[in-house]
């Protein structure tokens, strides 16, 4: 009994949280005129308030046709997004990953500052950094383009600091039985911690990813050709005109983020264990 | 390795550290933005929607975390659905919002059928209630997991132990639960405030750079000062939030340290 009342409490914020979601989709789904005919009052149309089915009343696929096929701008935007995202996840592997092996796996001198300073420098909302970076990437002549964005999210500290913790945990006996065995360093890194951290590394991929994917705050301050932007700075207006275009750009432009989401759960749940349980 | 982890982190200390301008001008500048009256409004808002969404969130996923341990059957699928709000970008739902928080949308259509009033939600300070649900909406997934993980790390014999001596549901709770989540707690908090700062994103694209005052944030201002190029302020300020973060940062640091002696 106790089991049922819970899961209903459950199930009911549940679906609160997912809502959004069901909702674009069926917008994405609609015809013109039934968006129209639901949203006229925010339009200013009409008096009486929005209404929204649950289900689309005459489903068609035409509104995302029209988005794929015939919108260059939405095309070059989700490009840009592409770019953005892969290039700097796979930037933080290639820099992250090493650093994380070496901060979690030889002592030296100022290791402990360093942590430290990967956990400040995690924590910092972008505004406080906003504006040396700008300045230096004003010096690198990088300013309004892609690689603005790119770069500096290669040295993101906060991959860093979520593999460090898996690369912690394996257990440092392991590492010493390799080495008497006459393993080199790099053996032991590719051969032991990438295989033995591989959940670490791809719930940092994954999260990474997601933050990427709707990074909004760098682009709009390092890149002014409009044509650079990615699909997280997307604002759609609502008009008569394009709303159901909007509504499907909305939907397609989260299906990624959703997607990775979907199919990596388990280590994103992994991840953000990993910050709140000690090493 | 040396080369490899030093050089990107020399990059990005010197990234984050060289902000220094040429000329030297004392306090001044600290003076300037301390008596900038976006500035103390914007932190006024943001200090009001921490205090506000903080303690709400946290009491949420607690509860729903707490729930959602006992259960036995499908508490995955379940967790799914609170996560999802994480991966998705905030500029999917801006349209959304708009079509539920306008004057005549849905959250008002729905509250007209309750026989309530509604509000013109974006244009009053009800936008700060919008604000509010967006950050809840998209932190509660993450708070969960984390208090999940708290709550896996009691043993189960503690509870079996108080059950035999009488204690019920409420009891173990209070007396067992609560307790030994502390230390969890402590850094959930500390994490919750620093995802409070990605607010800002909704918040910007729902309302651009100069909202309905009462969600005016920190991050309109710095977005703000940077348009208009005024270096100084900037400056001072990010000193100054750094500085803010930075004690934060400490105090979450403390809270892992002393687990470790525990």
């Amino acid at each position: 009994m106790k089991q049922v009342i819970s899961a209903i409490i459950l199930t009911i914020f549940a679906f609160l949280t997912v809502a959004p979601l069901v909702f674009l989709l069926t917008g994405t789904l609609m015809g013109n005129q039934e968006i129209i005919h639901c949203i006229s009052p925010a339009l200013g149309q009409n008096d009486g308030y929005v209404s929204w089915h649950l289900l689309a009343q005459f489903p068609t696929l035409r509104n995302v046709i029209e988005l794929l096929l015939d919108s260059p701008e939405f095309f070059q935007m989700f490009w840009n997004s592409v770019k953005i995202s892969f290039g700097i996840v796979l930037g933080q592997i290639v820099f992250g990953m090493p650093a994380a092996w070496g901060l979690a796996c030889y002592s030296f001198r100022g290791r402990k500052v360093l942590y430290l300073l990967c956990i400040v420098l995690m924590m910092m909302p972008f505004q406080v950094t906003m504006l040396s970076e700008y300045l230096v990437l004003d010096r690198l002549y990088l300013l309004d383009s892609l690689a603005a964005i790119i770069l500096p999210g290669f040295f993101s500290t906060f991959s860093v600091f979520l593999m460090y913790r898996f690369f912690r945990s394996i257990p440092k006996s392991i590492l010493e039985a390799a080495r008497i065995d006459g393993a080199g360093e790099w053996q032991i890194f590719l051969g032991i911690g990438v295989p033995l951290g591989s959940s670490g590394i791809i719930s940092a991929v994954i999260l990474s990813f997601l933050e990427c994917w709707s990074m909004i705050e760098q682009p709009l301050t390092f890149l002014k050709t409009k044509s650079l932007w990615p699909l997280s700075l997307f604002m759609p207006e609502i008009q008569a005109g394009n709303a159901g275009v909007s509504l499907c750009a909305s939907f397609v432009a989260l299906l990624p983020a959703v997607f990775i989401f979907l199919s990596g759960q388990d280590y994103l749940e992994q991840g953000i264990a990993a910050s709140a349980v000690k090493e | 390795m040396l080369i490899f982890y030093l050089i990107p982190f020399v990059d990005v200390v010197r990234r984050s550290f060289s902000r220094t301008m040429g000329g030297f001008s004392g306090l001044d500048n600290y003076g300037q933005v301390l008596s900038n009256s976006a500035f103390r409004l914007a932190a006024g808002n943001t200090l009001r929607f921490i205090a506000v969404c903080l303690p709400l969130l946290l009491a949420l996923s607690l509860g729903i975390s707490v729930l959602l341990y006992r259960l036995v059957w499908g508490s995955q699928l379940l967790k799914s659905a609170y996560l999802l709000p994480l991966a998705i970008p905030a500029a999917s739902v801006v349209l959304l919002w708009k079509l539920v928080f306008h004057e005549q949308g849905l959250l008002n259509a729905f509250l007209s059928f309750l026989h309530l009033n509604g509000a013109d939600w974006m244009n009053t300070h009800a936008a700060f209630g919008v604000l509010v649900f967006t950050y809840i909406w998209k932190n509660l997934g993450y708070d969960i997991i984390l208090w999940t993980a708290g709550l896996a790390s009691i043993p189960e014999s503690i509870y079996e132990a108080a059950r035999v001596d009488g204690a019920g549901e409420w009891t173990c709770f209070w007396r067992i639960t609560l307790p030994n989540l502390r230390p969890a707690a402590f850094t959930i908090v500390v994490l919750s405030v620093l995802n409070s700062f990605k607010v800002f994103r909704e918040a910007y694209l729902v309302a651009g750079s100069y909202p309905q005052e009462s969600i005016y944030l920190l991050q309109h201002v710095f977005n703000n000062w940077f348009q208009d190029l005024s270096v100084d302020k900037m400056s001072a300020g990010s000193v100054l939030l750094a500085l803010v973060i930075l004690v934060f940062v400490l105090l979450l640091q403390r809270s892992w340290d002393r687990e470790d002696l525990s």
